[in-house]
């Protein structure tokens, strides 16, 4: 484990900004926070999540996938996509860095989406372990230590430093290209620290939260619940919830017409939205209840059941704070009987 | 903190229901927290004494709900309304969106809601417990030994800082007392926008509709926006558009919404309110109601039921587009 | 005469009653106005919708105008006085959002008014090419 003094944070920003793009938690100017390209100037803000998670580096809120141009009865196609060039993204807690494995089984599994895996491939993520967890954050009900954040690289900060710890090669590479700004250390005031976070999380309003009811196989089960009905009956149909959502990995892919050629473009889809997986012949969920419902089966049984058991929620709280009607997973999941006695 | 207690809408809604006024109760129904408040229909007097909420994070206008519920409920349906939401209310009426004889609507006074960012701007996450009393919001955090008291003037929501009327334009029932249309200084901060440079103006409006996700909360909350299918949910209009796209469709987007609620909207904040990145879109309609004060006299949309809005309507001698810029600047 | 002299991109709505006819006139009178002035005939001025001018924009216009008959006029009765209050509004929040202001306008003419029109398309086209190219409006994609 390496340690620096959070003096030193700027300089070392700026030396890991010497050979990639970093971006780091700023302020957006409107009371939250969002991940920027870290230059001189830019402020490190001490925050707990930011207010979209960190998925748009690997999966793009929009991005552009080719070009056709058409003349005659010809037709061209040029590959636009930009070169990844390396990033480095500090900061990244627990929950988020869970959610990039979830959206890894999704986009690594074959056929391989060769835009994700570009940027995945680019990509470093320095983590960082939660101090101050808010009453919205459930992680450990989906088996996560916010104090043990995974990443290419763990870090810890405490009230006066950074400690640094490299868990893949990515990772050891990027550390030792800022040896001379850290020191070697011993885990004793990372522990402690870890212990403090801990017994905070066993505290929190949500902690009895649990996912027992829920998992592969429990379709039937769940699907014909008339709680659904009460569950949605607010729901407004906007995308905030998934939008804010690390772990939504549903898109479209559309054609934009420039008037000299057509761009082809995937931007992120929600299935709260009355559109979605509308095809020529029709819409499959026509009312907001199975839209609904298809959100919170999709996280709590469908992707388990393909994905030996693994949630597809990381338990962040965004939707718990940003959903307009207060509706969110934790209140479903307690209505369908996720919650210990 | 609000005057009127929950116990008085509580057993309102419950006496109602149960002498047979009406079949549904459209209320706010508790959360997880004291203040993740959800619009609830509660059909029996158990799970409003259960559930039902009354605090100052009762925000939700309830009006839209009523072009669904209404559709969906056989019977009739107690809505509670506040003074701004009952102007929504009319304009609804105004525009036929539902049956008033399904609605049975009690109106509540309002002190002003609070909201929770400032809460949390000010108290820091991990709340714990959230007391409502005289001196303000009393709260507990899992990280603070002793709880700390919030003012209510520190943590009124915008909207509410500048509201516009304590009077009730529409029910059927009065809890408490109606008030007053206000004096509001609501437009001051479009007079300031409008007093910055060309240049200013666009990047400030840069900086602020760039955050768009178009999650579409704005339009999906608005109580004026009912159409049965948006222009932007259609895929045959051109403008159909699930992303934010690297230009100018954002802007396109908030220009499109604002203009086509122009004239029906009442400013109830809505969608401010539950922009999730704190897009002051208010702003961008109070321009509109602003514009059509100056140009056409003062209106407020939902004052009464069945008044033609500002652009459904014309006089012979409507300035010229040509003269709102000299008309403005004369000012 | 400078080659490279930058010519702005025009859109004209014109109302089929009035102002396309006072466009035909100006063409028979061989008035000039700038070829760079793309005509859209509208069944009237209050067809068009806003978001068609903000369409206009995002796909490369540099100014757009919105031509109908003279107020009292309109082949409808009363189209052009709905067009008057829409586009005074839409004008007005375009210059709110930092627009400049004379990238819009609102015209009337009529069918006998074939000088006019060249008139108007000469002012406007000349007041829109010292503006300089529509940067804040438009789509980048369709820059490709």
């Amino acid at each position: 484990m390496r340690k620096c003094s959070l003096s030193v944070l700027p300089a070392l920003f700026a030396e890991i900004a010497k050979s990639n793009t970093l971006y780091i938690p700023a302020s957006d100017n409107a009371g939250g926070a969002k991940f920027t390209k870290w230059e001189e100037g830019i402020q490190y803000l001490d925050t707990l999540n930011t207010v979209k998670s960190p998925k748009d580096f690997f999966f793009p809120h929009t991005e552009d996938l080719m070009e056709f141009k058409v003349t005659g009865k010809n037709i061209e196609l040029f590959d636009i996509r930009e070169e990844s060039e390396d990033f480095v993204v500090f900061g990244v807690r627990a929950c988020d860095v869970k959610s990039f494995d979830i959206l890894d089984r999704v986009f690594l599994s074959d056929p391989v989406d060769s835009y994700y895996a570009s940027r995945r491939e680019h990509g470093v993520i320095i983590s960082l372990a939660c101090t101050r967890p808010a009453e919205t954050c459930f992680c450990t009900t989906f088996g996560i230590d916010p104090a043990t954040p995974a990443g290419d690289i763990s870090a810890w900060k405490t009230e006066d430093a950074l400690y640094l710890q490299a868990n893949t090669q990515k990772g050891e590479a990027l550390l030792s290209s800022v040896e001379a700004l850290t020191e070697e250390c011993d885990s004793t005031d990372v522990e402690a620290q870890q212990e403090k976070t801990r017994k905070i999380m066993q505290k929190l309003p949500l902690a009895n939260l649990t996912t027992d009811s829920f998992g592969g196989g429990k379709t039937l089960e769940l699907f014909d619940s008339p709680k659904w009905d009460e569950l949605s009956e607010a729901c407004l149909g906007c995308g905030t919830c998934t939008f804010v959502c690390p772990t939504c990995q549903c898109y479209d892919i559309k054609d934009f017409n420039t008037g000299n050629g057509v761009i082809r473009y995937r931007c992120w889809d929600s299935c709260m939205f009355s559109e979605f997986t509308k095809m020529a012949h029709g819409n499959s969920r026509l009312t907001q209840l199975e839209r609904f419902r298809q959100r919170f089966m999709h996280k709590l049984v469908y992707y388990p059941e393909n994905n030996d058991g693994l949630f597809s929620c990381v338990g962040c709280g965004r939707c718990l704070s940003k959903c307009p009607i207060s509706m969110n997973i934790v209140k479903v999941m307690k209505a369908l009987g996720g919650e210990k006695k | 903190m609000q005057k009127i207690t929950r116990d008085t809408l509580v057993s309102k809604a419950v006496s109602l229901l149960e002498n047979g006024t009406v079949d549904a109760v459209l209320g706010w129904g508790k959360g997880e927290f004291a203040y993740d408040v959800t619009p609830t229909v509660f059909e029996t007097a158990d799970e409003i004494r259960e559930n039902f909420v009354w605090n100052d994070f009762c925000g939700a206008n309830f009006s839209k709900y009523l072009v669904s519920k209404t559709r969906k409920l056989e019977g009739k349906i107690l809505v509670f309304l506040k003074p701004c939401d009952t102007y929504s209310f009319n304009q609804l009426l105004t525009e036929h969106r539902f049956d008033r004889e399904k609605v049975y609507v009690v109106g509540v006074p309002c002190e002003g809601m609070a909201d929770i960012s400032k809460v949390k701007a000010i108290t820091g996450d991990g709340i714990s417990a959230i007391d409502f009393t005289d001196n303000g919001l009393v709260i507990t955090t899992l990280y603070d030994d002793e709880p700390k008291t919030v003012a209510y003037e520190d943590i009124l929501a915008e909207r509410c800082v500048n509201c516009k009327s304590k009077k009730h334009v529409a029910y059927d029932e009065l809890l408490g007392e109606t008030g007053e249309v206000l004096e509001s200084a609501r437009f001051d901060e479009v007079a300031k926008i409008e007093a910055l440079t060309p240049d200013e103006r666009f990047a400030f409006w840069q900086g602020e509709l760039s955050r768009c996700i178009r999650c579409n909360a704005c339009r999906d909350v608005c109580p004026a926006c009912t159409c049965e299918k948006c222009v932007f949910d259609n895929p045959n209009s051109g403008a159909e558009n699930k992303a934010p796209a690297n230009s100018f469709e954002e802007q396109m987007f908030h220009i499109i919404r604002a203009f086509h609620v122009a004239g029906r909207c009442t400013d109830c904040g809505e969608c401010s309110r539950v922009c999730p990145q704190n897009i002051p879109l208010h702003l961008l309609n109070r321009k509109f109601i602003r514009d059509i004060d100056n140009f056409y006299g003062e209106y407020q949309a939902g004052a009464e039921v069945g008044t033609r809005a500002p652009l459904v309507d014309y006089n012979l001698d409507d300035l010229e587009a040509s003269d709102v810029f000299e008309r403005r600047d004369s000012e | 005469m400078q080659v490279n002299e930058y010519k702005p991109l025009i859109v004209a709505f014109c109302c089929n009653w009035c102002s396309y006819a006072g466009a035909d006139l100006a063409g028979n009178n061989r008035l000039n106005y700038p070829a760079d002035v793309k005509i859209i005939r509208v069944p009237c001025s209050c067809r068009v919708n806003p978001m068609f001018i903000l369409r206009a924009f995002q796909r490369g216009a540099d100014g757009v105008i919105i031509c109908g008959c003279h107020p009292g006029d309109c082949h409808y009765t009363s189209g052009n006085y709905y067009t008057r209050r829409r586009m005074a509004l839409l004008f007005s929040m375009l210059d709110y959002l930092g627009i400049e202001r004379e990238r819009t306008r609102l015209e009337w003419v009529s069918a006998a008014e074939g000088a006019k029109f060249a008139a108007t398309m000469n002012d406007f086209a000349e007041k829109v090419a010292a503006l300089g190219e529509n940067k804040r409006l438009e789509d980048l994609r369709c820059k490709k």
